[in-house]
């Protein structure tokens, strides 16, 4: 594998990495989108998560040669979008977000969630945010905020 | 730099599997942190990459007759989203790491990594499952329960690939998984239980019984398993311990850094004898 194509964001982009190189290194060394947080590195914590044809995925383990031809969404990608604009002002708007290292991951997978399942319960939201740690602890607040972001949001997922 | 390669087909994937030295990758989330190396720099695979997850032939979930022919592509997520998975698998499939783990990890993927902790091995060995393997020209079903020969070992040969997994479609009217974690999700299993019966006319009709965690491989008695077929309830209930007691000499395991040896006997003990008591005799009433 030589040159490795993918869909960053809507774009199509190019990637000349070796094809072990992790996603996450690609996304934030060689595409500056540094809302890709690195935490574990071990698929721990989800800091790094990222939307990978739609679906949520741990960015630090998927070696780049296994996101050919694939679409990847990162939360700079997100912030540009409706969906992405609702999610950020309810977890304002909530008090979600402490020191902020895991909420770009905690978005994503917010936004996953929804995709799939617009009204979701508490329940429903705290298994979907279960690959996300929050090491300032403040889950109740995210799960306010995605639960404000799904009634915000209503007629967009 | 090693070389990888990604290829179009399962034809062209076997070709290459038998030219070159390579490590099948499927959904990667064990490989990429068994080889993680410090952040920011490559992991550090010993030998390239045979990227696989995405070969059509190997996509798919499908039913034939009375098996579920599970594709080596097939995701976790995959495998609990279909209608016809076994609750026994599921929900071992749905225990394991969280939802952006089981996006990408496959099932096929966690019985070659074949850890004794491997959550749907457990559910497998109960459900007598078997995997596909393919190299060119010729293909081979082997029994998990053969397949797996120790802690990351399997019988897979180096030109072959695992294809498919294929499930035999539960008759089972009782079933049930227990994991034992430090926590719901992304934690690895301390141990775990898979149990399912099929009872038929008041008595037991068949029965498999997996312990996870607690030995080499994952702990499943065919021999015992028969001491129960054809038994009625009252049988079950008088010989409750006499069953655990036959367990208690199969179940060895090891301390380590997630748990004892003395904790995870006492537990899977436990959950075995509450399985008898609660879901087995109190299923047959």
């Amino acid at each position: 594998m030589k040159d490795i194509e993918f869909t960053l964001n809507g774009k199509k982009v190019h990637s000349a990495a070796d094809p072990l190189k992790r996603l996450l290194d690609v996304l934030r060394d060689d595409f500056t989108e540094t809302g890709v947080k690195e935490g574990c590195g071990e698929g721990e914590c989800g800091a790094c998560s990222v939307l990978m044809d739609g679906k949520l995925v741990n960015s630090c383990m998927v070696p780049i040669g296994a996101a050919e031809g694939c679409d990847i969404v990162t939360p700079e990608g997100l912030r540009e979008t409706e969906k992405g604009k609702v999610i950020i002002e309810s977890f304002a708007d909530s008090g979600a977000v402490q020191c902020g290292f895991c909420t770009p991951g905690m978005m994503m997978a917010a936004d996953a969630l929804l995709e799939e399942n617009s009204n979701p319960s508490e329940e429903e939201i705290r298994e979907a945010l279960s690959g996300n740690l929050c090491r300032c602890t403040g889950y109740d607040l995210i799960v306010k905020g995605v639960k404000d972001s799904a009634t915000r949001g209503k007629k967009l997922w | 730099m090693v070389d990888s390669y990604k290829p179009a087909t399962l034809k062209e994937a076997l070709a290459l599997r038998k030219q070159h030295d390579l490590i099948p990758l499927a959904g990667g989330t064990d490989l990429m942190v068994k080889y993680q190396s410090w952040s920011g720099t490559l992991p550090r695979f010993p030998k390239g990459a045979l990227f696989i997850s995405r070969l059509p032939e190997l996509k798919g979930i499908e039913k034939r007759g009375e098996s579920l022919i599970i594709g080596a592509g097939a995701t976790l997520s995959d495998v609990a989203a279909f209608p016809d998975t076994p609750k026994v698998l599921r929900d071992a499939v749905l225990s394991i790491a969280a939802p952006g783990i089981r996006n990408i990890a496959t099932l096929a993927g966690n019985i070659c990594n074949a850890s004794p902790a491997g959550d749907s091995i457990c559910a497998l060995y109960a459900l007598d499952a078997s995997v596909v393997l393919q190299r060119t020209g010729s293909e081979r079903t082997v029994p998990v329960m053969k397949f797996i020969t120790g802690p990351g070992k399997t019988v897979l040969e180096g030109d072959e690939l695992v294809t498919a997994v294929i499930v035999l479609l539960e008759k089972a009217n009782i079933s049930i998984f227990k994991k034992v974690g430090t926590r719901k999700a992304n934690a690895l299993s301390k141990l775990s239980f898979s149990a399912v019966a099929e009872v038929k006319g008041g008595v037991i009709d068949g029965i498999a019984l997996a312990f996870g965690a607690v030995g080499p491989t994952v702990v499943r008695s065919v021999e015992l398993e028969k001491k129960c077929i054809g038994k009625k309830r009252s049988e079950i209930e008088s010989n409750i311990e006499e069953i655990v007691r036959d367990y208690s000499t199969m179940i060895v395991p090891i301390d380590d850094q997630r748990s004892s040896a003395e904790y995870r006997k006492q537990v899977a003990l436990n959950l075995l004898r509450n399985f008898l008591t609660e879901e087995l005799a109190g299923g047959m009433r």
